[in-house]
């Protein structure tokens, strides 16, 4: 088990943009921390998530 | 600097605020914050600044006020319809504190200009409407070492953070490349209330800056999604060493260099801040 955005999940083994790709997460609009650190975004295919991993995904909107 | 009898019954709340005091007052009052700004962010902001005796509040808006913004953006009123958002803006702040000086900007923040600007204020809110617009704001934040609050709303949703110089990651550390893509509200629409309550958030940052006291959220990612009420600060204490603006070896060391990434490539070029 992995924590992201504070819930359990078990996406072990899958890589970042793997794990994006099942959520309604635009991969231009986001940033994912991983155990404390920005992953940037050339990473996220090669990433993989880990048990134990802490992940904070975080969406961003552009109006005002 | 001593409060006249008024300023001490309109500031009496913010007395009894062992954070705030008769000190903390006056340090308001001697502040300046500029908003960029004057739509849905930018309403609630200013009016919380000025109710609050920000002494000098810059206000930076290109456009004039039409029907369709006065669903949330309430510093505007029917009034004032086809007029200078920054002119309606300042009317509606003399109105509320005329403690307050208004300093007005009645055209689009540039590569050019942008750096003059916030050279005058202590403080920065990006109430802008459009990625382009706050990746300009925050490169020129971050070359000028200037702290700013960032805020982003559509439909129900939006997100806030507080970037303080050397003190946790800038927007580009967090998003990396301008989205070009991103919808705005004037395609996707936002609700009036969730809108203030982001702009709220920008103003509450600015003071509790400008006092030096509780928590920013520097380092950290306020996701409010009002749909569901769901409300997550994530923690995000390290800026990325590969930042192209405020990395170890940055890409970006000047705007005008930089100036084709604040391109808005969007269709609708209108503007509008939304």
């Amino acid at each position: 088990m992995l924590k992201i955005n504070g819930t359990d999940s078990d996406s072990a083994g899958k890589t970042v943009e793997q794990y994006i790709a099942e959520t309604n997460y635009n991969l231009s609009r986001i940033a994912v921390e991983i155990n404390g650190e920005i992953l940037p975004k050339s990473l996220y295919g090669s990433t993989v998530l880990h048990d134990g991993d802490t992940v904070e995904i975080v969406g961003f909107v552009g109006g005002g | 600097m001593i409060l006249d009898e008024k300023q001490a019954k309109r500031y009496v709340r913010h007395f009894a605020l062992k954070e705030i005091g008769v000190r903390g007052q006056k340090k308001l009052l001697s502040s300046k914050v500029l908003v960029i700004g004057a739509g849905g962010l930018g309403s609630p902001a200013i009016l919380y600044l000025a109710s609050a005796g920000v002494g000098t509040i810059g206000i930076v808006d290109f456009d004039s006020v039409d029907f369709s913004n006065l669903q949330r953006q309430i510093i505007h009123n029917t009034r004032n319809i086809g007029i200078p958002k920054t002119t309606s803006a300042q009317n509606a702040v003399k109105a509320l504190n005329p403690d307050v000086t208004v300093r007005l900007y009645d055209f689009p923040v540039t590569p050019d200009n942008i750096t003059d600007i916030i050279s005058e204020y202590d403080f920065i809110l990006d109430c802008t409407d459009r990625f382009e617009t706050k990746f300009l704001v925050n490169d020129a934040c971050v070359l000028a070492a200037k702290p700013f609050s960032h805020a982003g709303v559509i439909r129900f949703e939006g997100q806030a953070m507080t970037y303080v110089p050397k003190k946790g990651p800038c927007l580009r550390c967090l998003i990396g490349e301008i989205p070009h893509d991103a919808v705005t509200c004037k395609d996707a629409g936002v609700v009036g209330a969730a809108v203030g309550v982001l702009g709220s958030v920008q103003a509450l940052e600015a003071i509790k800056f400008l006092l030096g006291t509780g928590e920013l959220l520097c380092g950290k990612v306020f996701s409010f999604d009002g749909l569901t009420m769901q409300v997550r600060v994530h923690s995000i204490p390290h800026a990325d060493p590969g930042c192209a603006v405020c990395g170890n070896t940055p890409k970006i060391l000047s705007l005008s260099e930089n100036r084709n990434d604040y391109q808005i490539h969007s269709c609708d070029t209108g503007g509008e801040t939304v």
